[in-house]
C-alpha cells in the first residue's frame, strides 16, 4: 500500500484545517496514533506490516513536525492552497525588509566587538524575537482572512520569517562561539 | 534494581508463550547483558558471579580466543593479539583508525581495515561478534533455552556505519536483532518506569569510549527525544591517556613500545579510579629494561589533566538543549550514566552546568542494559498491554552531494525516527542519462568534511535537455536508525536504490563468507542452516497472520479472502514441514502477498481507532 496522500495532514490527525492549532491536542494524537502505527509495535509482524508501520510512521512524524512549528504549518497551509509554491526564487521581496534585515545582519557582525558581547548579543536576540512575534500575528490574520490577496500577503510573510529565524539561529551559534 | 535469582536451566517458571529477549550493552570497555523475569530486569553473570564482561578479546594460535577477564589480564603480556576498546574502530576506515591505532597493526583492505592478530587477521566486526557470542552464550546458559531476540544498545551519537557495523556483529554472532537502541534512550527506560518522573530530563552518558547527551520529554509512557548530541571518540579511555601522558612525560620516557604502552595505560586507569575516593594515589610501574618508575599524582593533578575533556562533554550539552528548544531551567533531572561519571570532577562540571546535582544513584555501569533488557521485553510481545513507546531521533544530519563539492542536507539532526524524505534533482547536462548519488552524514557544507555513506548510481535516464529531468531521492531511515536511499527518475520510472551500506562496512557477501568460516563444514552446514533460516521465518511469519486473523479476520476480511488466506497458510505450513528452503520461501512470499490487503486495512483500522478515542473523549469534555 502506498501512502494515504488522499488525507492531508490535519486529516490524519482529525483536526480542522487551519493557522491556529491547540498544539497539545495535536501534541495527544500524535502519541496515540504513534502508539498504534510505530515499528515498535511490529517487531513479530510479517515483513510487510512491518514496512508498512515504518511508512505510517514516518508519515505521521512528518506530519506532526510540519504542523507543531507555526511556520512550517504556514508553508504547509499554503502549499495546500498551492500559493507560492515556486519557494520565494522569484518572488520580489521588500525592499524596506531587506534594508532592515541588512542592518540587522551588520549589528550581529559588531556584537564580538562591544564592551559586553553576551549582553548586547541578549539585546540583539530579543529584538529579533519581537519582530518574529508581529510577523506570526500577522501571519495569522492573513489565514483567518483567507482570501486570495490575504494568502498571498501570508506567502510574503512567511519569506520574511524564515529569513528571520536564520537569523536567530546565527545568533545563537554566535553566542555558542562566546562562550 | 533487584537482581533476580538464577534459576536452573529448563525450570521455566514463565507463561506460555513468553519468548525469552535480552539486552546487551555492547560497551567500549565492559559489556553486559540483562533479561526480565517475573515483571523484574536484571543483569545476568558468569558462573564466577560477575555481571560486567571486560570488551576484552584475546586471539591465540590454534585456538578458541580468549574473551573478558582473563583476557584483559593478558593485555600487558600479549598487546598485539588483545584487543581492547575495539568500539571505537566500528564502522571506520583505515585514515579513522591510524590516528587512535593504539599499538595494533591495522592493515588496509578494499572494505574495513583489519587487525593482525596470530591467529590471523580480524575486523573490528568480527572482534565484536566474539564479544557478543560470549554475552549470547552466558545468556543462553543462565536462561536455559536459546534467544529469540537482542536489543543492543548503541550511542546515540553513533552514526550510519558504526550502527550498521554493530548490526553485522551481531549477526555473526547468531543473534536476531529486535532492535539497536540508543544507551542514553535505554538509561532512561531504566531510570524513568522506576521512577515513574514525567518531564524533560537529560542524560549525560559518559562511557569508556563515547560520551552522549540526550534531551527527553517522558510523558504517559511516552519516551520522546526532543536532542541528542555527543563524541562517538570521547571518554574514559582518554583520560587514561591523559594519566599515561603525564606519567610518559614526569617518567621521561615515551610511549612507543606496545608492552610499555599498555602497562602505563593500565596503571594509568588504576590511578584514575583509585583518585575517585582518594585525594591522592601513589604510581609505580615498570618501564623499559625492568626500570621503575614511582610517582604520586594528587586529586587536583588529575583534575588539571581531564578538565579539557571534561569541557569537551558540555558543548554537546549546550547544543542538545538548543536543539530540543529547552533551557536548563525547564529540566527536571540530569541523569548520570557510564563508568566514568563516577570521576568526581565530572560531577561537579555537570553540576555547575546544569544548576542542579545530577542523579547517581543507579548503578551507572548496569542502568543501559537493564533498560535495553525492558525494552527486548516488549519487543518480543511478552507485554502485549503495556503502553511504552521510544520516539527516538537520528543524531547527525543526511544529505547528499551537489555540484561544488557542497552537501544538501536531505533529513536535518534531531529528527524523529522512523523519517522519510524526498527531495528533487535535476542534470545538468544535455542528455544526460546517468547521475550518481553520493550520500553523506554529518553537519558541515563541504563534502569533504562530512561523513560519506554511500554512492551509487542511477542510469537509464532518458536522453533530455539539462534540467528537464525530475529525479527523486528519498531518504528513509528506520526505527533502528539505519537508512535506505532510493533515486527515481519521475517523468520515466527508472528506479535504483540502495540500502546504505557504508563505505567502511562489509558487504553481505563478506557476512556471509565470515558466518560460512565459522562453521567448521561449510557447505552442508550452510544449506542445514539456510532450511532452519526458513523454518523459523515461515514460523513467525504463521504466528503473525493467525494472530492478525484472530484479532481482526471477521471484522475487515468476507469469507472468501479468509478461506485464501486460509489456504496460502496451509500451504506454507506444508511447505515448512516437508519442503526445501527455496519451497518454503516461495511459499512464505505468496502468504505475504495474499496478505497485503489484509495488512493495509489493518493499519487503517489502528489509525483510526486512535483517533476516535479523541474524537470521543473531546466530545465528552465539550
Amino acid at each position: 500500500m502506498q501512502i494515504d496522500s488522499t488525507r492531508n495532514y490535519f486529516e490524519l490527525f482529525g483536526l480542522p484545517v487551519g493557522f491556529e492549532v491547540d498544539v497539545q491536542s495535536l501534541t495527544e494524537r500524535y502519541r496515540d496514533l504513534q502508539r498504534s502505527v510505530h515499528p515498535d509495535r511490529f517487531t513479530n509482524a510479517t515483513d510487510r506490516e512491518r514496512r508498512l508501520s515504518m511508512q505510517q510512521a514516518s508519515l505521521i512524524n512528518e506530519a506532526y513536525q510540519s504542523l507543531k512549528e507555526p511556520l512550517k504549518r504556514a508553508r504547509y497551509l499554503l502549499e495546500l492552497a498551492g500559493v507560492g509554491i515556486d519557494d520565494g526564487s522569484n518572488t520580489v521581496m521588500d525592499t524596506t525588509f531587506l534594508m532592515q534585515q541588512m542592518e540587522l545582519r551588520e549589528t550581529l557582525g559588531e556584537v564580538a566587538e562591544q564592551p559586553e558581547p553576551l549582553v548586547a548579543l541578549e539585546d540583539f536576540a530579543a529584538e529579533v524575537e519581537s519582530m518574529i512575534n508581529d510577523l506570526m500575528s500577522q501571519l495569522s490574520s492573513c489565514f483567518s482572512d483567507n482570501s486570495e490577496q490575504a494568502l498571498n500577503t501570508a506567502h510574503g510573510l512567511s519569506l520574511q520569517l524564515q529569513f528571520l529565524y536564520r537569523l536567530r539561529e546565527e545568533a545563537e551559534e554566535r553566542e555558542e562561539a562566546l562562550l | 534494581m533487584a537482581l533476580l535469582q538464577i534459576s536452573e536451566p529448563g525450570e521455566s517458571t514463565a507463561p506460555h508463550q513468553h519468548r525469552l529477549a535480552v539486552g546487551i550493552d555492547l560497551g567500549t570497555t565492559n559489556s553486559l547483558v540483562a533479561t526480565v523475569r517475573s515483571g523484574e530486569a536484571g543483569t545476568l553473570a558468569n558462573e564466577q558471579g560477575e555481571h560486567l564482561l571486560p570488551s576484552v578479546v584475546r586471539y591465540v594460535e590454534n585456538a578458541a580466543p580468549v574473551i573478558g577477564r582473563q583476557a584483559h589480564e593478558d593485555a600487558a603480556s600479549d598487546p598485539h593479539n588483545t584487543i581492547s576498546s575495539v568500539k571505537r574502530f566500528m564502522g571506520r576506515g583505515i585514515e579513522d583508525v591510524r590516528g587512535d591505532a593504539a599499538g595494533y597493526e591495522f592493515i588496509e583492505t578494499e572494505s574495513v581495515p583489519r587487525i593482525r592478530t596470530v591467529a590471523g587477521d580480524v575486523s573490528a566486526v568480527e572482534v565484536s561478534s566474539e564479544i557478543l557470542a560470549a554475552l549470547k552464550q552466558r545468556a543462553e546458559q543462565s536462561l536455559g533455552d536459546a534467544l529469540e531476540g537482542v536489543v543492543i544498545t548503541v550511542p546515540a551519537y553513533f552514526d550510519d556505519a558504526q550502527r550498521q557495523a554493530t548490526k553485522d556483529a551481531a549477526k555473526l554472532a547468531g543473534l536476531n536483532v529486535l532492535r539497536l537502541l540508543n544507551e542514553p534512550t535505554a538509561a532512561a527506560v531504566a531510570y524513568g518506569l522506576d521512577t515513574g518522573s514525567e518531564g524533560v530530563h537529560a542524560i549525560y552518558d559518559l562511557g569508556g569510549g563515547t560520551f552522549d547527551i540526550s534531551i527527553l520529554r517522558l510523558n504517559r509512557g511516552v519516551f520522546e527525544v526532543l536532542a541528542t548530541a555527543g563524541d562517538s571518540a570521547l571518554g574514559g579511555d582518554d583520560m587514561d591517556a591523559a594519566i599515561a601522558d603525564w606519567i610518559a612525560e614526569q617518567a621521561g620516557v615515551g610511549l612507543d613500545n606496545a608492552y610499555v604502552h599498555r602497562r602505563v595505560i593500565q596503571e594509568a586507569r588504576r590511578v584514575k579510579e583509585a583518585l575517585t575516593d582518594s585525594e591522592r594515589a601513589s604510581i609505580k610501574v615498570e618501564l623499559h629494561n625492568s626500570d621503575v618508575w614511582e610517582g604520586e599524582l594528587t586529586k587536583e593533578g588529575f583534575d588539571l589533566l581531564i578538565d579539557g575533556l571534561i569541557k569537551k562533554t558540555l558543548i554537546p550539552c549546550r547544543r542538545a538543549l538548543r536543539d530540543a528548544g529547552v533551557t536548563v531551567d525547564e529540566i527536571m533531572e540530569v541523569v548520570m550514566v557510564g563508568g566514568s561519571t563516577r570521576v568526581p570532577r565530572v560531577r561537579e562540571k555537570v553540576e555547575e552546568f546544569f544548576t542542579r546535582p545530577p542523579l547517581v544513584d543507579i548503578d551507572p555501569d548496569k542502568v543501559v542494559a537493564i533498560g535495553a533488557a525492558l525494552q527486548a521485553d516488549i519487543l518480543a510481545g511478552n507485554k502485549p498491554d503495556d503502553e511504552m513507546l521510544l520516539l527516538d531521533v537520528s543524531p547527525l544530519s543526511l544529505g547528499i552531494e551537489t555540484m561544488g563539492g557542497l552537501v544538501e542536507k536531505v533529513i536535518p539532526r534531531n529528527t524523529t525516527i522512523p523519517v522519510a524524505r524526498a527531495q528533487e534533482f535535476t542534470t545538468f547536462k544535455d542528455g544526460q542519462t546517468a547521475m550518481a548519488v553520493h550520500v553523506l552524514q554529518g553537519e558541515r557544507e563541504l563534502v569533504d568534511d562530512c561523513r560519506s555513506l554511500a554512492r551509487f548510481e542511477l542510469r537509464g535516464i532518458p536522453p533530455m535537455v539539462a534540467g528537464a529531468a525530475r529525479i527523486l531521492v528519498t531518504f528513509q531511515v528506520d526505527a533502528d536508525g539505519l537508512l535506505e536511499v532510493t533515486a527515481r527518475e519521475q517523468t520515466s520510472g527508472t528506479e535504483s536504490s540502495v540500502q546504505v551500506k557504508p563505505s567502511y562496512g562489509l558487504e553481505d557477501s563478506e557476512i556471509e563468507r565470515m558466518l560460512r568460516d565459522n562453521f567448521e563444514h561449510a557447505k552442508d552446514d550452510v544449506e542445514a542452516r539456510k532450511l532452519r533460516e526458513q523454518q523459523v521465518e515461515a514460523d513467525r511469519v504463521y504466528e503473525a497472520i493467525s494472530a492478525a486473523l484472530e484479532e481482526d479476520g471477521e471484522a475487515l476480511l468476507n469469507e472468501d479472502e479468509r478461506t485464501s488466506i486460509n489456504a496460502c497458510l496451509q500451504a506454507m505450513k506444508d511447505a515448512r514441514d516437508s519442503g526445501a528452503a527455496s519451497d518454503i520461501k516461495r511459499a512464505i512470499d505468496a502468504a505475504d502477498k495474499a496478505t497485503a490487503d489484509f495488512a493495509a486495512r489493518r493499519m487503517d483500522a489502528s489509525i483510526n481507532k486512535a483517533l476516535s478515542g479523541h474524537t470521543l473523549d473531546e466530545f465528552k469534555d465539550g
